[in-house]
C-alpha cells in the first residue's frame, strides 16, 4: 500500500531512536500540536533538529511523521527527547480518553459552527 | 489510493493561535473513497504516514526488542481543516478489515466518532467496521457513497446491515466537497444529540 519503508532497513529506524522503540503512548496524541521553543543546535541529532525547524509554529504529531517520513511511533519517541529537554511544547488536545466517553457538547457546538462556515 | 505528497514539501502551516487538536476517523472497505472524502474537505492535500507495530507486541504495553519480532506496517491517509483561530480537525481514513484493528485503537482513541463509508455493492467490507464500532460504543454514522451501481433504498441498505435505528445513515457523494461536508455535519450533529442526552440524564 505505500513502499516509504520497503527495502529500508529496520535497523536504521533502531539507530534514529537509539534503539529505543516505545515511548509513553499516553503522552502524546497523533493530534497533539507541538511548538518549538528554540532552534536547532550544533551537533543536534538531524531529525531533533528538522522537527525544531518545522515547528516555529504548531504542527501536529502526524504531520510531523508524514513529513520526516518516519512512522509515527519513532516521531512521538523523538518529540519525547525533545519534550523532555524543553525544546519543544506540546498543546494536549481535549482528553476524551475512553471509547465511550462522548466529547463536551460546547467544544461539539464549536465544531459545528466551524464545519458549517466551511 | 496513492497520495503522497511529502516529497512535494507541501507542509502547510497552521494558525499560531492553534491549540486543540480534535480527530474524526472514516472508516471503510478497500477503494470505497476514504481518502477521495478526506481530499474533498481538506484544507491540505492529504498527506501520508505510516505506523509500525511489532506482532509480538499487539495488545501489551511493552512492544521493546523491536528487531527480533515481525513488525507490521499501516499506511493511511490524512487531512485538515482549521474549525476557527484554536481549533483544528483531522480527518483519518483508515483501513476497514479485521487485521488492520491494532491501527485503529490508536487511531480512535480520543476521536470525536466516526464515519463507515459504505459502497453497496460490496457491503460485507463493512460488516467488522460496523460490529467493532459498536461494541467499543464509539458513536458512529453510516454514509453510502454513490458509486453509480444499482439504487437501493436507505430501508433497504439498514437492513443488510442489520443497522441499529439509532444510527443515522445517509447516502453521499465523497467527491464533492458540499456532500462531505454534509456527512460530518451529521455526524457531529449525532454526537452533539448524544452528548446533550446523556448531560441531561446526569
Amino acid at each position: 500500500m505505500s513502499p516509504r519503508f520497503d527495502g529500508e532497513e529496520p535497523d536504521r529506524l533502531y539507530t534514529v531512536t537509539g534503539g529505543r522503540s516505545h515511548a509513553d503512548e499516553n503522552r502524546l496524541d497523533i493530534v497533539t500540536l507541538i511548538v518549538s521553543e528554540s532552534g536547532p543546535e550544533p551537533g543536534m541529532q538531524s531529525e531533533h533538529a528538522k522537527i525544531l525547524a518545522m515547528c516555529t509554529g504548531p504542527l501536529s504529531v502526524v504531520e510531523i511523521s508524514a513529513e520526516l517520513g518516519l512512522p509515527v511511533t519513532i516521531v512521538k519517541i523523538l518529540l519525547a527527547d525533545l519534550l523532555d529537554t524543553g525544546h519543544v511544547t506540546a498543546r494536549t488536545p481535549v482528553p476524551t480518553s475512553r471509547w465511550s466517553q462522548l466529547p463536551d457538547v460546547e467544544l461539539l457546538k464549536q465544531v459545528l459552527i466551524g464545519l458549517q462556515n466551511l | 489510493m496513492d497520495s503522497r505528497t511529502s516529497d512535494q514539501a507541501l507542509l502547510t502551516p497552521l494558525r499560531k493561535t492553534a491549540t486543540t487538536g480534535l480527530k474524526i476517523v472514516i472508516v471503510g472497505g478497500f477503494g470505497v473513497g476514504k481518502t477521495t472524502m478526506v481530499h474533498s474537505v481538506s484544507e491540505i492535500r492529504p498527506l501520508s504516514t505510516e505506523e509500525t507495530m511489532t506482532r509480538a507486541g499487539v495488545g501489551v504495553d511493552d512492544a521493546s526488542d523491536v528487531r527480533d519480532k515481525t513488525t507490521t506496517t499501516v499506511a493511511f491517509d490524512f487531512g485538515r481543516i482549521s474549525l476557527n483561530d484554536q481549533m483544528v480537525l483531522y480527518l483519518f481514513g483508515a483501513p476497514g478489515q479485521e487485521r488492520f484493528w491494532f491501527l485503529w485503537d490508536r487511531l480512535f482513541l480520543g476521536a470525536l466518532g466516526a464515519v463507515v463509508l459504505i459502497d453497496t455493492r460490496r457491503l460485507e467490507d463493512s460488516w467488522y467496521a460496523i460490529d467493532r464500532l459498536e461494541h467499543q460504543k464509539t458513536p458512529f454514522i453510516v454514509a453510502c457513497n454513490d458509486f453509480g451501481g444499482p439504487v437501493y433504498t436507505l430501508d433497504q441498505v439498514r437492513n443488510a446491515l442489520d443497522l441499529s435505528a439509532h444510527v443515522p445513515l445517509i447516502k453521499c457523494d465523497a467527491r464533492r466537497r458540499d456532500s462531505s461536508k454534509t456527512v460530518l455535519l451529521e455526524l457531529v450533529n449525532h454526537l452533539h444529540a448524544l452528548s446533550a442526552t446523556a448531560e441531561n440524564t446526569r
